[in-house]
């Protein structure tokens, strides 16, 4: 694992990423609603291949964050950075063909779909076939059909799941269902994945596989991961850079290290001494 | 008990069997063309969950462009009938897309009463601007689905059936039949193996999560207007081609039965509005024959309430999940 090495704003990024333009730059961001600051003076700055965690007690503004990023929420204040770009003015979908997945808290995969179709619908954006060569069968539709059945098994692999290419994705077991996620989330193409406590309800051993595959994922297709986990043991294993969200501000940004040992953070799991 | 009686007698008695199959097949015809109608609804309460009661309307719209641009047509043989069903489409397409963009799009996060109500503001604009257009007179539509022959003697002939002993089947109802089937399997293989078919069963399932896997619902959304649009505008030029009669409400009724068709057979789903729109058609041709012309409609209805009361999502509809 490399070193977390700071870059201006008070941010860290693991060092292999020091020159190259981050993936995600977040510059006071927030949103209230109504006079509540949900989240407020958001600041933080994800490498290209950096693997990190935000965390934070119950109704921190973790969630929150996610849906400013993909802009479920429109921000009140502050800007998003992806990949440079000011994300400003994108909606959801525009954000997510710029380069950012997202997985769910609870899980919303497309039930009656195919696990394939799951997978496949997601590259609907980089599918470019007419709606008439796909009516009539055209030769266009047959081969990015094909090069799509490909991609989706070639990512369902990543997690082990090829064989269950065909079942229907309501059907899959609980666990399967949190790794579809990942796969469709994959399937956007995306520079920044978004986990949303990608472990929760797991077992040890699922979740010591899913530390394994977040890392795989990243090593394999070079993307930055951002996620939420109330799991420590996963947050400390593998993320690079913590964040620690209380109140909709963050009050402790850092290594595991850093952050397993700073008193404000074990204030705001377990109060005041 | 006096209908079951005649029902009993009409089976056993000479021609009774081939008036069945002749009630049977034009049950079936008339239940296709509900079936198309009804699918144009199931689509779009399927992914927009919205009840769009402007569709019956464009069913009329339909049938009137498709009956001018048959008038202004002087070409020979099927090609002209044809032409007319496809300048019907195209407009009918337009005209859903168009509805969609001005009137829906706006209220897309409104309550779903406003869409209700705007649904039906549109209903009556396209009822009155037919009648501005078109006049309140009925128009006689033509038949399109017959067959010119000469014989041997130089006299044409014009065939509007086929005669199976004293089975008479009329083309208006081969032509119907063939084509309810016909979209009922372009539209499940549509849905089921195209990009554009399967986002928009992702769309129907849940549109947020569909809109952050990048999949443009806006344009979901307009595609199936379009294709219900268009499936009105053949639905209308297959109806008025058995029931010729042409006015500005042409549409409401039809509309409304294949609405009580796709919520029979499931609402949201395809396969449900094709078997709702069947029985709804074959249902109500029994009625009127072995029951009452004039309580054909409570009969239809009764059935669907008591089809309702036993299985609230309609014969093939899933029980919604809701999410907390």
């Amino acid at each position: 694992m490399s070193k977390l090495v700071p870059v201006p704003s008070g941010s860290m990024v693991p060092d292999r990423d020091l020159n190259k333009k981050p993936v995600l730059e977040c510059v006071d961001l927030g949103i209230s609603f109504g006079g509540l600051h949900a989240v407020r003076d958001f600041n933080i700055i994800i490498g290209p291949t950096e693997i990190s965690g935000l965390i934070g007690p119950n109704g921190a503004g973790k969630t929150t964050v996610f849906n400013l990023l993909t802009k479920v929420y429109q921000p009140t204040q502050g800007t998003i950075l992806l990949n440079g770009k000011d994300t400003h003015g994108m909606n959801t979908m525009q954000v997510n063909r710029a380069g950012i997945a997202r997985t769910f808290q609870n899980i919303r995969l497309f039930d009656n779909l195919s696990v394939e179709d799951n997978v496949k619908v997601a590259m609907d954006a980089h599918m470019k076939y007419s709606m008439w060569s796909g009516i009539f069968r055209l030769p266009g539709y047959w081969r990015e059909e094909r090069a799509a059945h490909e991609k989706a098994l070639e990512l369902l692999s990543l997690f082990s799941m090829e064989k269950l290419a065909n079942i229907q994705a309501g059907a899959l077991p609980y666990g399967a269902q949190r790794r579809l996620e990942i796969v469709r989330a994959l399937a956007t193409n995306p520079s920044l994945l978004l986990l949303d406590e990608p472990a929760a309800g797991m077992n040890p051993s699922e979740t010591a596989e899913l530390m394994e595959n977040i890392r795989k994922v990243r090593d394999a297709l070079q993307i930055a991961v951002l996620l939420i986990e109330h799991d420590m043991n996963l947050v400390m294993n593998i993320c690079e850079g913590i964040c620690v969200l209380n109140f909709g501000r963050i009050i402790a940004k850092g290594t595991p290290a850093d952050i397993q040992s700073n008193p404000a953070v074990i204030e705001a799991y377990l109060g005041k001494k | 008990m006096n209908f079951i009686i005649q029902f009993v007698n009409s089976l056993t008695s000479g021609g009774g069997a081939y008036q069945f199959l002749n009630h049977i097949l034009n049950g079936i015809s008339l239940g296709s063309v509900y079936a198309i109608i009804a699918l144009g609804y199931t689509m779009v309460y399927g992914i927009a969950k919205m009840l769009n009661f402007a569709h019956g309307d464009v069913i009329m719209v339909g049938a009137y462009v498709c009956f001018y641009t048959f008038g202004a047509l002087r070409l020979p043989g099927p090609l002209a009938p044809l032409l007319a069903v496809c300048a019907a489409a195209a407009v009918c397409t337009l005209l859903g897309v168009t509805i969609e963009k001005l009137a829906y799009k706006p209220l897309r996060s409104a309550p779903s009463l406003a869409v209700l109500i705007t649904a039906i503001g549109v209903s009556y604009f396209l009822q009155n601007a037919a009648l501005l257009l078109w006049s309140s007179s009925p128009k006689v539509f033509p038949n399109f689905f017959v067959l010119r022959t000469v014989d041997a003697s130089g006299e044409t002939a014009v065939l509007r059936s086929i005669q199976f002993g004293s089975l008479s089947i009329s083309f208006v109802t081969i032509v119907t039949i063939v084509s309810c089937i016909v979209i009922m399997l372009a539209l499940t293989w549509f849905t089921g193996r195209t990009k554009m078919g399967k986002a928009m069963r992702a769309c129907s399932e849940d549109k947020a999560a569909a809109q952050l896997m990048g999949i443009d619902v806006n344009a979901t959304i307009s595609l199936t207007f379009a294709i219900g649009s268009g499936l009105a505008a053949i639905a209308g030029a297959l109806l008025c081609s058995a029931y010729p009669n042409l006015v500005p409400t042409t549409g409401s009724m039809p509309g409304i039965k294949a609405f009580t068709a796709a919520v029979f057979g499931g609402i949201g789903s395809i396969p449900g509005a094709f078997l709702g729109g069947l029985l709804l058609g074959v249902l109500e041709i029994f009625a009127k024959a072995y029951i009452s012309v004039q309580l054909s409609d409570a009969v239809v209805f009764a059935v669907l309430i008591i089809v309702l009361l036993v299985k609230p999502t309609g014969l093939l509809g899933r029980t919604i999940r809701e999410k907390v």
